[in-house]
């Protein structure tokens, strides 16, 4: 019996076997953030146990809300600067390096096909776009992952997901992983692995894979898996032509990780993709989508792009290629937060940044800020959101306040009418 | 630590249940678990629950839905719950980390099948619902006034041994 991705990681990676069915795993790469770090390091010390596994195999980055916004933000930052300063923690991405993680790591070659992968961040599961196993984990896993290298999971089931057909116009990764989503309801993956095949993610670039994998965990899924190809190597290249003596030896080797012709899925899914179009959430949970013509109409007051589903240099493109020498509707606040420096210098050496301004929309700094509803565009109550974040729970953008999700085509074209709209009119 | 498993339950009656809800992401600048005390359940959708109420002052027990947990992996959800002595959470289905969360801090998040969590949400009607926990027999009692009714749960071993040990760190510490 042939072997799926995620089973051929957890063999490799295999530390103990405690009780029948839990895969006690050693982890590549353990990353860290402000917000659910410092309860982990604080109970390390309180334990007097104020030590790290190997810290080149620990990244941190201050994120979620940064520069700090108050006195209590500030400590947050402090406590992982410092421990990170105290360990000697190269990879720490502090105020000016810093970016939104599940962007910023990747972006940073620190993502290879079967790493074993934890944060302390539901989306981690993006990272599985590279062929990895990646899981968000609570504060106690990354603790133990922190202080040991360890992290314990069940066996590993999948599902197969198959892609197949080809991207409409107007129709991005963020489209088909709400459609999926959709399809699969929230708790449709739980305990389970999802598997991306077919000829619509073989010609994914790896921004369109990452926002595939990141939502995996709105359908309940531990982590998305896509498989390692020539673009996961054109990708990483800058990080590993040490590695490798060509490109083919290194997809000779990531292809290892292929998930078999014969592996065993929990379920499989086939979907036509094609046939779908643009799509946006209704509602508080990420499985109620429609097409975004079902929605056309419907009264936004703010529409925001960024985040770590779709604020990378891709998404800003398509975002802007709508926007051009067009002003947003009087009636919204439009702003984008490119997810990394790099990614911000990208957009705006290539005038993506000037359309965005030209067009009325606010440029902030890379933060997860907003998706949550924590900083830099808070909803009032009562208010709408297009956005291109994961979420559409209630109040997670600001207590009683509406989040349709989307891709940054579709919030660039409801920027422009001050609804929603259909980006394929534009 | 170990802790107290059953006591006095509320029933939180709807499916989905999610992390944003029981403990909201402007609260999460805390850096000590005690600090979420006071926001437990602030933003539930839920008919007229009222997270000020006696009711969920007095519970150590939650019975729930489907799915319970969902949504972020921020422990500070299963924390508000430890944290306001609620060490116990009784549902059909949970999100993956947060019942890991559960565990991971000694905690007992149950699993029970459908028809058994009517069973205790239709108790509700005769009385206020009292919980007892049996973990080696892996069985709960769910008493209301003069009924009484048992049921039994499925723990895998290696969940029950965190709990057993006090959580991950515990566990983790002392075998790797």
């Amino acid at each position: 019996m042939g072997q799926t991705t995620a089973e051929k990681i957890f063999a490799a990676h295999l530390r103990d076997e405690p009780f029948p069915g839990t895969r006690v795993l050693d982890i590549d790469r353990v990353l860290c953030h402000e917000i659910t770090t410092p309860v982990a390091i604080a109970d390390l010390e309180a334990r007097g146990k104020d030590r790290v596994f190997d810290n080149t195999r620990i990244k941190a980055v201050i994120d979620h809300v940064t520069p700090a916004k108050d006195s209590k933000t500030a400590l947050q930052a402090k406590m992982l600067r410092d421990w990170a300063r105290r360990h000697d923690i190269k990879d720490f991405f502090d105020v000016g390096r810093n970016g939104v993680c599940h962007a910023i790591f990747p972006e940073k070659g620190y993502i290879r096909p079967g790493f074993t992968v934890i944060m302390g961040d539901s989306h981690t599961c993006t990272h599985g776009a590279f062929g990895a196993f990646a899981a968000g984990v609570g504060t106690t896993d990354l603790e133990v992952g922190m202080l040991k290298g360890v992290c314990a999971f069940r066996e590993p089931k999948s599902i197969r997901v198959n892609l197949n057909g080809a991207l409409s116009n107007g129709v991005y990764a963020k489209d088909v992983i709400l459609y999926v989503i959709g399809q699969l309801g929230v708790n449709g993956a739980t305990d389970r692995v999802i598997e991306f095949h077919g000829p619509v993610v073989a010609a994914m670039d790896m921004d369109a894979r990452m926002t595939l994998c990141n939502m995996a965990i709105e359908a309940g899924g531990t982590s998305g898996i896509c498989q390692p190809d020539m673009v996961t190597v054109d990708y990483l290249w800058p990080f590993i032509q040490g590695e490798f003596a060509s490109k083919e030896a290194a997809l000779n080797e990531y292809s290892t990780w292929c998930a078999d012709a014969d592996a065993a899925y929990d379920k499989l899914f086939d979907f036509d993709i094609s046939k779908i179009g643009p799509q946006c959430t209704y509602n508080y949970k990420p499985d109620c989508v429609k097409p975004v013509t079902e929605m056309v109409g419907t009264r936004v007051d703010q529409i925001y792009i960024g985040s770590c589903t779709n604020g990378r240099i891709e998404d800003l493109r398509q975002a802007a290629a709508i926007l051009k020498g067009r002003k947003i509707a009087d009636s919204v606040r439009g702003i984008v937060s490119p997810a990394t420096p790099v990614i911000f210098k990208q957009a705006m050496d290539e005038g993506v940044l000037d359309i965005f301004m030209d067009a009325g929309f606010c440029v902030t700094n890379p933060t997860c800020g907003a998706c949550l509803g924590m900083s830099n565009g808070v909803l009032a109550e009562g208010e709408a959101c297009a956005s291109t974040t994961n979420r559409n729970f209630a109040g997670r953008m600001g207590k009683g306040g509406m989040v349709h999700l989307m891709s940054p085509a579709s919030a660039a074209a409801a920027a422009i009418t001050g609804a929603i709209t259909d980006p394929r009119d534009y | 630590m170990k802790k107290v498993f059953g006591g006095p339950a509320i029933v939180l009656d709807r499916s989905d249940i999610n992390t944003d809800e029981i403990i909201p992401a402007k609260y999460l600048t805390e850096v000590t678990k005690e600090a979420l005390q006071p926001y437990i359940l602030e933003d539930l959708s839920l008919g007229d629950f009222d997270p000020k109420g006696a009711l969920l002052k007095n519970a150590t027990v939650v019975v729930s839905r489907e799915n319970f947990g969902c949504g972020s992996s921020r422990e500070h959800a299963p924390w508000v719950f430890e944290v306001n002595d609620i060490h116990t959470i009784i549902a059909e289905s949970y999100a993956r980390i947060f019942r890991q969360n559960m565990f991971n801090c000694g905690m007992l998040a149950i699993e029970l099948p459908k028809a058994d969590i009517e069973k205790i949400i239709a108790l509700e009607a005769r009385g206020a619902l009292q919980v007892a926990v049996d973990l080696p027999a892996q069985t709960v009692t769910v008493t209301a006034g003069s009924a009484q009714e048992t049921f039994s749960f499925e723990i895998s071993p290696f969940d029950k041994a965190l709990v057993e040990a006090g959580g991950w760190v515990e566990f983790a510490d002392a075998r790797y």
